[in-house]
């Protein structure tokens, strides 16, 4: 943290934006961009403060990530006296987020702590002096704040995992430590053998954990949201409006992405992933195709649905039936076609949606679509999505040292299969254990100690 | 009647494992030093098991002797017993183990004490500190006699405000009914210390004449005896075994019976015990489910009948003691000649102390040893050593001697102590060293001789051969680099005799060597060094060949915490100024006042944002201080 390293983080503020940067400080700055980096020159070799267009891939995968243009500014004329990039890409939530992580996800690179480049900044003497106190206040306040979103996410499944995996390691860990510093007491030996099948599993869980465990799945992936509604109350237009008013589609790159990308539409800075679009055009009542059961089902893997109703009819059957559908699903109400003459029951329709947003527009005469679209944001970011946003970036750290953890144990597996001596074996492990007790903010040196000897009888 | 007993440079109190190495090197420095014990035949002395070395603490040992202390030759000198631990582990692991022939370790100590030109040996019994400006300038004792010197240390072991309690029983009283240290003890407390009160505990001893030790296992030493000192020339041939039998169910039943009158149950015990070091009646209650526990008989020398059992540390009533004794197969007729009791005493709060073991609270006052709460003779040994090199530093106006946590045992173990207390007595055990592979006690005279010459406690000769030592290493790694081992039918013939796959192409002599089954002795054997090398530096090619890859992993690591350790903290910082500081560590700093960013990271308590902004108020050059 403290250690002049090289650091990336967000720069823009998140949410909407045409624009986001993604800023790396630091030695391996350059190095770490032009990795990723796929345009007319290398970057290593363009002179200092320059921009330059091009693409970002996936090394592995080959996959184009965005496309940016990338600021060059070598030390010492930057904001941190540092090498500096800045990657200039799309904006919006996933984009960037895409960019970070595959920046995050090459060696020697990681991510910054809140107020960090002001920090750097400061040590090296690029501030006048008399910021210091507000550099101090800027990384008190951030921290409170993730602090804040470490407890809520203590008691989330992630966490829990973490918990369960460290537990497991540290048995591992606890049962060698036994044998080396009481020789003689009557433990089971470990051996390498033992030792492969108890990091065999902590490397199973930890692979099934990176490929299932997405826990910024909502912001990397999008809010996954379904239109339902009864025939002809206006689910297309919903649909339209929302495509042309989304400020900017996610991405626009070109290609084999594109048919993909093209569900993601961004209202107010929260990414929505539209499910089944093509479905909604061609065909008309999922309830009716389905019934309530079925429908419960298809609905329930989806983040956000949005009901449209038909202000200017009675509610029907159909519709108590689909807001049975959706009982105790995240929903806004859509009572649309406000310019007719209204002759739904607004009192029972509150009643049906049990606290949920009820939204009136025309969709036609595109009145009511800014509170509609103020009610997706309010709920995305009022009811606690808001810290999704933060839990996502400690995220992209979570999956950083998840990666590194998992490392580390194929490391033990590696050196127990070769013979190593069991205490060699235990240093990879034991990295493996503190790594994974950043992701909780658990570092205690002490557990070990209170495992050895709640566990074995020990002394003389 | 007060009168003048003499003025000093260093008066040691106290003349434990820690007293002895930190008068020996005090006068060694060129201190003049005086050692004041309240009973010259006790120095020395081995109150609990008759034994030194085991992991982490055989390392320490080594340690000692790399600055040039005494334990590890006094013990060389006279063991019964000599063991190498954990070898089918690593190098980094590996300990040596000793156990002693108590009596005769007390009196070649006691022989060593009384050689040393520069010190001298008394009877006395410290009861006041002489304070002069906030600054220690000597001691008086229970007689009237004013020591004055510049720098005292305290090593008074678990003899402050000592109690001893068996079964119902207790009493106040030092180990082995010795006199306790009453007054020093309420003296500290007016001085403003903050005491602990922690809790140990001991076995009984029987006649081995009593065992039927045909009932037990035999429990050898090594063939071929190693030394822990890199001076000793001479090894004793003839050793002394242990044996190893259990406790019974029956064993169980009795404690369990008798629960009632434990005084470790009963409430009567106050202080603190170690949990590494459990009575049997606490072993049998947490751990009912295993059948029976491993008992250690331990001889406590080559002229005394005395068995040590260990593993029956216990406080239970003597009759009960007695009972518990016979439970035991092999020890069914056999004679107790001291029971068991536990000890309750006063040990100083650590974190009142700087990493050179002097006292914040009064200048050129040192604690060490089991005083600063730590339990074992190595763990005392090692402090004992640093608080008389510091205080001999300071009387000779040096700058002061702190090893890192990269250093050595003995920096893990003051570094742990003043950062961060500890609320039960402290043992080392290898898992608190996050560098253990740098640790090893192999490479102790490595890590530390070169300081020990510095401090003219490690004589000339002996320096020239370490650097010797160093040059035979490099010179081999060097070659082994650049020499290649063709697949010459006779390597091959050598590989497949011991189930290695034979080469098919020539290999750098250092990359073969890094195969599990290869040893230097074999590459030596197919590539000859022109001279060949030493035992000892043939030992570290293998290991820093072998382990290469860990070790470069924690040198790393090493590299970027002395970063940190090189950010020194000014002296009085006023940390209740310093905007943005969590409360809590605020308190936590003012109380540690640690030297250096790093030291103040391990604080528990204080976060990576409070250390980002301690780091960036001391940065900014104008700085608020205490007045005092």
């Amino acid at each position: 943290m403290m250690e002049f390293d090289t650091i990336a983080a967000i720069s823009t503020p998140m949410g909407e934006g045409a624009i986001a940067i993604v800023r790396l400080s630091g030695p391996q700055a350059v190095a770490t961009a032009d990795r990723v980096y796929r345009g007319a020159n290398q970057l290593l070799e363009v002179p200092t403060h320059t921009i330059h267009y091009g693409k970002l891939v996936d090394h592995e995968t080959e996959q184009v990530v965005d496309e940016v243009m990338v600021s060059v500014m070598r030390a010492p004329k930057t904001f941190t006296r540092e090498d500096v990039v800045e990657l200039n890409c799309h904006g919006g939530v996933v984009a960037v987020n895409r960019v970070l992580e595959l920046i995050l996800a090459q060696p020697d690179v990681r991510l910054a702590e809140p107020g960090e480049f002001t920090k750097r900044a400061f040590l090296n003497g690029r501030i006048d002096l008399s910021q210091a106190e507000a550099v101090m206040d800027l990384i008190r306040a951030k921290t409170d704040r993730a602090m804040t979103v470490a407890i809520g996410q203590i008691e989330g499944r992630l966490s829990k995992l973490v918990q369960d995996l460290r537990e497991q390691l540290l048995q591992t860990i606890a049962s060698i430590e036994v044998n080396i510093d009481y020789p003689e007491y009557d433990a089971e030996e470990m051996t390498q053998q033992i030792v492969q099948k108890d990091a065999g599993e902590v490397r199973r869980i930890l692979t099934e954990l990176l490929r299932t465990a997405r826990q910024g799945k909502i912001l990397r992936e999008g809010l996954s949201t379904a239109i339902i509604g009864r025939p002809n109350v206006g689910k297309s237009s919903l649909l339209n409006t929302l495509v042309q008013e989304a400020k900017a589609i996610v991405t626009d790159i070109a290609g084999t992405t594109r048919d993909t990308i093209e569900e993601y539409v961004n209202v107010r800075g929260v990414p929505l992933k539209l499910i089944d679009t093509a479905g909604i055009r061609e065909t008309e009542d999922i309830v009716e195709r389905m019934g309530v059961e079925k429908s419960r089902q298809a609905l329930n893997s989806a983040d956000l649905i949005l009901l449209v109703l038909n202000g200017n009819n009675e509610l029907t059957e159909e519709d108590t039936l689909l807001f049975e559908a959706i009982r105790d699903m995240n929903a806004i109400i859509i009572v649309n076609k406000s310019d007719l003459v209204q002759q739904i029951d607004l009192t029972r329709v509150e009643e049906l949606a049990a606290g949920r947003p009820v939204v009136t527009t025309s969709l036609l005469e595109e009145a009511g679509v800014n509170d509609l679209e103020a009610a997706i944001a309010a709920l995305f970011f009022e009811q606690g999505v808001e810290s999704q946003d933060m839990t996502y970036v400690s995220n992209a750290r979570h999956i950083q040292l998840i990666k590194q953890a998992s490392q580390m144990i194929e490391d033990a597996l590696g050196a127990a299969e070769a013979a190593m001596p069991i205490d060699m074996v235990q240093i990879d492990l034991r990295r493996a254990w503190d790594t994974l007790g950043e992701i909780n903010g658990d570092t205690a040196q002490d557990s070990l100690l209170d495992k050895l000897f709640s566990q074995f009888c020990l002394g003389k | 009647m007060a009168y003048q007993a003499g003025e000093f440079d260093v008066i040691v109190v106290g003349a434990g494992h820690a007293g002895i190495e930190a008068s020996l090197a005090s006068a060694r420095m060129g201190s003049k030093t005086v050692m004041l014990t309240m009973n010259p035949d006790m120095v020395g002395f081995m109150y609990c098991n008759p034994s030194i070395g085991g992991p982490a603490k055989g390392i320490v040992v080594r340690e000692i002797d790399a600055l040039g202390g005494e334990m590890a030759r006094a013990i060389d000198a006279t063991y019964i017993q000599m063991k190498m631990l954990n070898t089918s582990k690593g190098p980094a692991v590996r300990a040596l183990r000793a156990q002693a022939d108590k009596f005769e370790y007390q009196n070649r100590m006691k022989k060593a004490l009384e050689d040393e030109p520069n010190l001298l040996l008394r009877q006395a019994l410290v009861e006041r500190l002489l304070i002069e400006d906030g600054r220690c300038v000597g001691v008086v004792t229970n007689t009237g006699a004013e020591y004055r010197a510049n720098a005292v240390i305290i090593t008074t072991g678990t003899f402050m405000r000592g109690k001893i309690i068996i079964g119902e029983l207790s009493y106040e009283s030092g180990p082995n009914n010795q006199m306790p240290s009453v007054n020093l003890s309420k003296h500290l407390e007016e001085l403003g210390f903050e005491l602990a009160r922690f809790k140990t505990g001991t076995p009984p001893r029987i006649d081995g004449k009593t065992i039927d030790y045909s009932k037990t296992e035999i429990q050898p030493g090594d063939d071929v005896a190693l030394p822990f000192s890199h001076e000793t020339t001479q090894m004793i041939t003839e050793q002394i075994p242990c044996w190893l039998t259990y406790t019974t169910e029956y064993t169980h039943q009795l404690i369990d019976a008798n629960l009632h009158r434990s005084p470790m149950f009963s409430g009567m015990i106050k202080g603190t015990g170690p949990r590494y070091c459990p009575s049997i009646e606490d072993k049998v209650v947490r751990f009912n489910d295993k059948p029976r526990h491993q008992i250690f008989l331990e001889p406590e020398g080559r002229d005394t009948e005395e068995v040590y059992v260990q593993g029956l540390s216990t406080s239970l009533p003597e009759d009960v003691q007695h009972d518990i004794l016979r439970s035991i197969p092999g020890l069914e007729k056999s004679e107790m000649m001291r029971p068991g009791y536990a000890i309750e005493y006063d040990a100083v709060i650590p974190t009142q102390l700087w990493p050179t073991l002097e006292t914040k609270r009064v200048e050129g006052l040192f604690t060490a040893g089991q005083i600063n709460g730590t339990s074992g003779y190595e763990e005392a040994a090692g402090q004992g050593i640093m608080a008389g090199i510091n205080a001999s530093l300071k009387v000779q106006g040096k700058e002061p001697l702190i090893l890192s946590r990269s250093q050595g045992y003995i920096g893990v173990m003051i570094d742990d102590l003043v950062t961060k207390g500890t609320n039960e007595p402290y043992r080392l055990l290898t898992s608190r060293a996050e560098y253990r592979l740098l640790l090893r006690h192999d490479n102790a005279d490595l890590r530390l001789s070169e300081i020990g010459h510095e401090l003219g406690l490690i004589n000339d000769a002996r320096h020239a051969k370490l650097e010797l030592k160093k040059d035979e290493i490099s010179r081999e790694m060097k070659r082994l680099e650049k020499v290649v081992i063709k697949a010459t039918p006779d390597v091959n013939e050598k590989l497949t005799a011991i189930g290695v796959s034979p080469l098919k192409e020539a290999l750098h002599a250092i990359t073969l060597l890094k195969r599990p089954e290869i040893t230097y002795a074999m590459i030596a054997d197919m590539t000859e060094p022109p001279v060949a090398l030493s035992a000892e530096a043939a030992e570290q090619v293998e290991i820093q060949v072998k382990y290469a890859g860990y070790i470069d992993k924690q040198l790393d690591q090493v590299e970027r915490m002395m970063r940190m350790e090189q950010k020194r903290i000014p002296d009085r910082l006023d940390y209740d100024v310093i905007n943005g500081l969590a409360i809590e560590a605020k308190q936590k700093l003012n109380q540690v006042r640690p030297l250096s960013i790093g030291q103040a990271s391990r604080i528990s308590g204080v976060n990576p944002s409070d250390i980002s902004i301690l780091l960036i108020y001391i940065e900014q050059g104008q700085y608020a201080l205490t007045a005092e």
